[in-house]
């Protein structure tokens, strides 16, 4: 624990501050800009030019093992992923004790499936039944099951679902299709903390005579994060 | 801090922009700068110290720029703040001369799965006892920390009840600037949406949030 002075906060903020600002007049300069209509597309070209330079540096002043870069990336791309919390589900729906334990105590229970528990961030899993249904947000900042579900998709960390999730969850679950009647009671879920939530979603019918491994095909991340239903329709949808 | 980043409740955003078959990165660049704020994170810079950086941005630059682009962002402050790097070689992209050649932080070898995953515990396990209990009610306190809060806007003031104490974790707004961990019960605090936000909320529905003791007050 560190008692410091706060000097050298004082210090990065000032720096911070500086740096966004010089980030931001360098990067939103040119004309090539004007069509910065969506929030991930038309990403300024230099940005790439720039990140790569300072790669470069951090690598060459011995801060960075670049190989150490690729395996993240890769690690994101292709290891961590929604599918991880789709075998929590597809288990818990055809084993009650597994169930009875997973929402009792998450985190060891998600670790018999053979993840790597998270020490750091400790999972809490919801359920959802035909009365009750779960939002999960991060009104904040961007706070996410991420080793269940992966890195969050865009929606998740920008304005308009962060702004409205918590005070018109009916309005952005009817913007996802999802319309939820009045008896029915939801519960929003804002990530102040080092808790992170896992919708369990309820299984669809139809799915009754369906094995482990079809039903995780089924479980999407929006259905985990509480934003969709799982249908056997929904089969293929990495969303 | 009362910043733009704390935006539950706010109008105005727009629609949600939900993308099919979203792509984990959306350009290289968004990878490589994810990735060196993993492996740099670290000696002064906790989590919440991060954060922080985040919401320091200024609020017109926080709302124009994409997620990763305020990564990068702090990414360079706490680079220069921290002494690893200066203005003049991220200028000319080459270290000065003669400075002394270090040693990663995170080797390659040490990128396993078991490391991805790992992350500093907030949790403490000390004993103390709670300030508040189970099925009780809270108020939570209209303050405004200039700093980082973990307290948002929307629920100051507002009267809830204790859904589950949570145990003990270290608290941000001190951990964030250093000040110390302060460490003291967590709970998991049930608000009625109507409570929040008035008659046009269902009746049925509710917000949870994961409070400090120090938000709390008995109403």
């Amino acid at each position: 624990m560190s008692t410091e002075d706060p000097v050298g906060r004082r210090d990065f903020l000032k720096t911070a501050a500086a740096s966004a600002a010089a980030f931001a007049s360098d990067s939103h300069g040119g004309p090539s800009h004007q069509d910065h209509d969506h929030e991930h597309q038309a990403v300024p070209s230099d940005l790439t030019l720039r990140v790569k330079a300072l790669e470069s540096l951090l690598v060459e002043k011995g801060l960075v093992d670049r190989e150490a870069l690729d395996r993240i990336v890769d690690a994101f791309e292709t290891k961590i992923g929604p599918r991880n919390g789709a075998r929590v589900v597809a288990r818990a729906w055809i084993d009650p004790a597994y169930k009875k334990r997973l929402l009792a105590d998450a985190g060891p229970t998600i670790a018999e499936l053979g993840f790597t528990s998270h020490q750091g961030e400790e999972m809490v899993v919801l359920e959802n039944g035909p009365k009750v249904r779960n939002l999960v947000v991060c009104t904040l900042c961007s706070c996410y099951p991420w080793p269940l579900l992966g890195l969050p998709p865009v929606w998740y960390k920008s304005a308009p679902y962060r702004s409205r999730a918590v005070i018109d969850p009916r309005g952005v679950l009817k913007e996802f299709g999802v319309e939820v009647a009045d008896d029915v009671e939801i519960r929003v879920w804002d990530s102040t903390a080092e808790i992170r939530y896992l919708v369990l979603p309820e299984r669809p019918s139809g799915s009754e005579h369906m094995t482990e491994e079809q039903l995780t095909a089924l479980v999407t991340r929006d259905s985990m994060i509480g934003t969709a239903n799982v249908t056997i329709a929904a089969q293929g949808d990495r969303a | 801090m009362n910043g733009v980043h704390d935006m539950g409740g706010m109008h105005g955003m727009g629609p949600i922009e939900h993308e099919r078959n979203e792509p984990v990165f959306h350009a290289a660049w968004e990878g490589r700068v994810y990735a060196l704020s993993r492996v740099l994170r670290g000696g002064d810079w906790n989590l919440d110290a991060s954060r922080h950086g985040i919401e320091l941005l200024p609020p017109a630059e926080y709302l124009r720029m994409t997620y990763y682009e305020r990564w990068f962002a702090r990414l360079l402050g706490q680079l220069v703040a921290s002494g690893d790097v200066t203005r003049d070689e991220i200028e000319k992209g080459a270290p000065t001369a003669g400075a002394a050649k270090r040693t990663p932080v995170v080797p390659a070898s040490t990128v396993v799965p078991a490391t991805l995953f790992a992350r500093a515990p907030s949790r403490r396990s000390v004993a103390m006892a709670a300030q508040f209990r189970a099925g009780q009610k809270v108020r939570a306190r209209n303050i405004h920390p200039a700093g980082h809060t973990r307290l948002p806007r929307y629920v100051r003031g507002k009267t809830g009840v204790i859904a589950v104490d949570r145990g003990v974790f270290l608290f941000p707004d001190t951990n964030a600037h250093h000040l110390g961990e302060k460490a003291q019960h967590l709970y998991s605090v049930r608000f009625a949406a109507r409570e929040l936000w008035g008659d046009q909320a269902s009746p049925r529905d509710s917000i949870y949030l994961d409070m400090w003791d120090d938000y709390l007050e008995r109403p």
